[in-house]
């Protein structure tokens, strides 16, 4: 096991989960990192166990890496935690095949483990689901250090608890995860993205509601502001009006062009049409959060389609950079600092079901959280002794 | 509330009948607020409870525990909240599955998971058990479509999970509670995702000589890249049942049935059925029948989805088995399945949702026969165990519940189940919120007391 010395904490990376789980029993508290391109989650985790008697251990999973069972006629993948998610898709996509929940940052060195530990889902999450939709089966070290199996490698499983689920979004505070099992799907053989520009804010997301009332299922639909393009991509692709509509559809080469036409039917205007790699860079940046890459601090925000407007207006008094993604069911706001707790909570009272930063280091990680006793309580029983901090 | 020992009999089995138990009392709640009473004063007595619906559980998930209360949900049946804008629907547990879909519909929105037993089943009992259908493969089961709920927690307390975002914060503590069994408390309000109606749907029905070759025909698909939203396969017995029960005009003589329904946009679902029936004709379909429209399509599915109860036409009783396979090794498992049967001397009807590898067959018993029902359920077991042998799961969709707890043991080693029961602890300290189910025998043992004696309890 490889040990350096990083922020005052170990560094141990574990070879294989047996070697995971030794790091979690001999450690008095273990923040779990994969590719730490989330390294705001990280630092809040580090920040809240800062000062513990015996010190922190941090348990880099990178080294635990490796396409352990893949059968693309099963439509399943097992994979150790640490493998980086643009190996995984490369192998996925000589088979046909991807993972249509879109794992932000992937291109920027994202992990399996750290894909399911975060939750977090891309544009793509839209029409096929998100990373919980998307996991099958899990191990994991649990509190105590011992390795735990939970779910299975078939598409379908009803037996026991659902605990690849709950570990989603769980951020490393449930357990160390060693090895994910992913559902996969064919990918689709052709896609075309349309533009579409707006004054105003109510302008586009009416477009965007009445696009999501159609059968014409687009697998990514993403709204975003002038200044958030400019930042990424420069002023070619940000165009001159302050909102986009970015709509995504896929299927057969022939057809794409024809769903195109009605998408811009619905929408009331004409669009400009993005293929092939420029398409491709548009949404693999959306995806990626580049636009935000220089932001000291992300935050994302969970609502819904019919709550745009209103968010907007309280993410502007906090002085955000705006990009609703997933049709507007989550809101990306790049701001200076995270905004303290109260301020949040008072701003975006009933306006999105929760907020969580991902970049900045100071602050609460995650604000808002519905559903925090039966938390707790999932807490005790998978991490009694609280090694994996978050039992303040 | 229910104490009358004939109207208490009702409640004392659920839709796999072997397993009875008769209820200490059943009551009626017509409010979130009396569901909460009730459970706290289970929780003060220390007296086990179970949440029903309509009693569709095959797997004995809904039997009630021993000298139980049974909390009989189907008159908490109104749907909240609509709200065709935002795409989802506020339920109360009763609601029956294929309500919502009915009352969607004027908007243009349904409710995706379609277990066979929608027209009865309720949406209470689809998250107990995290229930699927034919249209998993493509739009997964009952989990993938709940966004929040309100529970009761089995000490009475009151929690909001997740919310009305298609995106959750924190643990996926829906996720959790999702297919629970009921162990973990009594979900009270269900919030799930509509989704719009497929524009185009279209549907075909291939017969073969023989199961293999059905089975050969799905490989072929699923090589092919197709994602069609559902595809089953029933048998020469099922067939048969289904024919008496329901005259769906089948083909005569097939050995196998296979049913394929793509749905989507319509210049998609068009060109993808031009591929599809062009594989399924080279694929040795004896005969290929294509649904013209609705009423033909819905002809196809009836005696799909009345397969089951169709089959006790043909036997007094049967089991049903719900078990999965990688979608690879189905033909060996059928071919096991066979074998298995024929040693056993009893016949066996297959149904199954091929595109997800989830097997259901019926094991056809006559209970009147000395030692019939013990071999029907041994052949059960050793069905199970060839789906663990396999890498599959002993449930797709229908749950441990009563029935198949001695296989969740095979399934999962001591420390997998061990995180389970401490989840089940802390949620449930005193083991009253549908006791007995799902965990192991003796794994989760009732003490004096009715308090709930976990090993490792026992063991510090």
């Amino acid at each position: 096991m490889a040990v350096e010395e990083v922020q005052g904490a170990d560094v141990l990376a574990p070879a294989d989960p047996g070697e995971a789980a030794e790091a979690v029993k001999a450690s008095r508290v273990v923040v779990p990192r994969g590719g730490g391109t989330k390294w705001g989650l990280v630092a809040a985790r580090m920040a809240s166990v800062a000062g513990t008697q015996g010190g922190v251990r941090i348990v880099d999973t990178t080294r635990l890496a490796g396409i352990l069972q893949y059968d693309p006629a099963e439509y399943t993948v097992t994979v150790l935690a640490g493998t980086r998610l643009d190996d995984l898709g490369q192998v996925l996509r000589r088979a046909g095949q991807y993972l249509p929940f879109d794992p932000p940052l992937a291109g920027r060195g994202a992990t399996a483990g750290g894909a399911v530990a975060s939750g977090l889902s891309g544009p793509g999450r839209l029409l096929r689901g998100g990373v919980r939709d998307f996991v099958l089966g899990i191990r994991f070290v649990d509190g105590e250090g011992r390795l735990v199996r939970a779910g299975g490698k078939v598409v379908k499983n009803a037996a026991g608890f659902d605990l690849p689920k709950l570990f989603c979004g769980s951020l490393g505070e449930l357990g160390v995860l060693v090895e994910v099992t992913f559902k996969v799907l064919p990918a689709p053989p052709s896609s075309g993205t349309a533009r579409f520009g707006f004054d105003r804010l109510p302008d586009a997301a009416a477009a965007l509601r009445r696009l999501l009332r159609t059968p014409l299922e687009p697998d990514a639909v993403d709204l975003v502001e002038r200044r958030a393009l400019q930042a990424a991509s420069g002023p070619e692709v940000a165009g001159d009006d302050p909102w986009s509509l970015w709509v995504r559809v896929s299927g057969e080469e022939a057809h794409v062009a024809a769903r195109l036409d009605r998408v811009e039917d619905v929408v009331g205007a004409p669009g400009a049409r993005l293929h092939g790699p420029p398409e491709q860079a548009l949404w693999d940046g959306l995806r990626d959060l580049d636009w935000a890459s220089r932001a000291p601090a992300v935050l994302r925000l969970h609502t819904t389609p019919g709550r745009i407007e209103r968010l907007d207006e309280a993410l502007q008094r906090l002085g955000a950079l705006r990009h609703y993604s997933v049709a507007g069911h989550v809101a990306w706001a790049a701001v200076e600092s995270v905004p303290a707790r109260s301020l949040v909570v008072s701003e975006l009272a009933g306006l999105a079901d929760a907020a969580l930063a991902l970049r900045g280091a100071q602050g609460s990680p995650h604000v808002l959280m519905p559903g925090e006793g039966f938390a707790r309580r999932v807490k005790r029983a998978l991490d009694p002794a609280g090694r994996f901090g978050g039992n303040g | 509330m229910v104490s009358d020992p004939a109207a208490l009999r009702v409640y004392e089995t659920d839709g796999l009948a072997s397993e009875r138990q008769m209820p200490l009392t059943v009551v009626f709640p017509r409010e979130a607020d009396e569901v909460v009473a009730t459970v706290r004063a289970c929780f003060e007595d220390e007296v086990a409870f179970v949440a029903r619906g309509s009693g569709t559980s095959l797997s004995g998930g809904s039997v009630p525990p021993p000298g139980g209360v049974v909390i009989a949900l189907n008159r908490m049946n109104r749907i909240l909240r609509l709200d065709p804008d935002e795409q989802r629907a506020v339920v109360e547990p009763g609601v029956v599955n294929a309500h919502l879909s009915q009352a969607a519909a004027p908007y243009g929105l349904y409710y995706a998971p379609d277990p066979s037993s929608q027209v009865i089943c309720t949406l209470g009992g689809n998250v107990a058990f995290n229930s699927g259908g034919a249209h998993c493969l493509k739009y997964g089961m009952t989990s993938n479509h709940v966004l929040g709920l309100r529970v009761v927690l089995p000490d009475g307390t009151v929690e909001r999970l997740g919310g009305s975002s298609l995106e959750v914060p924190g643990p996926d503590l829906v996720g959790l509670f999702v297919g629970s069994e009921g162990l973990m408390g009594v979900a009270v309000e269900i919030t799930v995702r509509l989704l719009p109606k497929p524009e185009a749907v279209r549907t075909l029905l291939a017969a073969y000589g023989s199961l293999q070759q059905a089975g050969e025909a799905v490989a072929a698909v699923v090589e092919s890249g197709l994602l069609p939203a559902a595809m089953e396969i029933m048998d020469r017995l099922a067939i048969e049942a289904a024919e008496a029960a329901v005259h769906a005009n089948y083909p005569k003589g097939a050995g196998a049935l296979l049913i394929v329904e793509l749905d989507g946009p319509r210049d998609e679902v068009e060109s993808d059925f031009v591929r599809l029936h062009e594989l399924i004709r080279r694929s040795g379909a004896t005969e290929v029948r294509v649904a013209s429209d609705d009423a033909e399509r819905l002809k196809i599915w009836k005696g799909r989805k009345g397969a089951f109860s169709a089959v006790g036409r043909l036997s007094p009783a049967y089991l049903v088995q719900d078990g999965v396979v990688p979608r690879t090794r189905l033909g060996e498992a059928l071919c096991e399945i066979e074998q298995l049967a024929a040693a056993a001397g009893l016949r066996v009807a297959n149904v199954f949702h091929a595109g997800d590898g989830n097997l259901h067959p019926l094991i056809l018993y006559d209970g009147r026969r000395h030692g019939e029902r013990e071999r029907a359920e041994e052949l059960a077991a050793a069905i199970l165990r060839v789906c663990i042998r396999q890498g599959g799961s002993i449930t797709g969709e229908h749950g441990v519940g009563l029935e198949k707890r001695q296989f969740l043991g095979e399934m999962f080693a001591e420390d997998d189940l061990r995180a389970m029961a401490r989840l089940r602890r802390e949620m449930d300290p005193l083991g009253i919120a549908n006791r007995g189910k799902m965990f192991p025998p003796g794994f989760e043992e009732a003490g004096e007391a009715g308090r709930a004696l976990l090993p490792s309890a026992a063991a510090g």
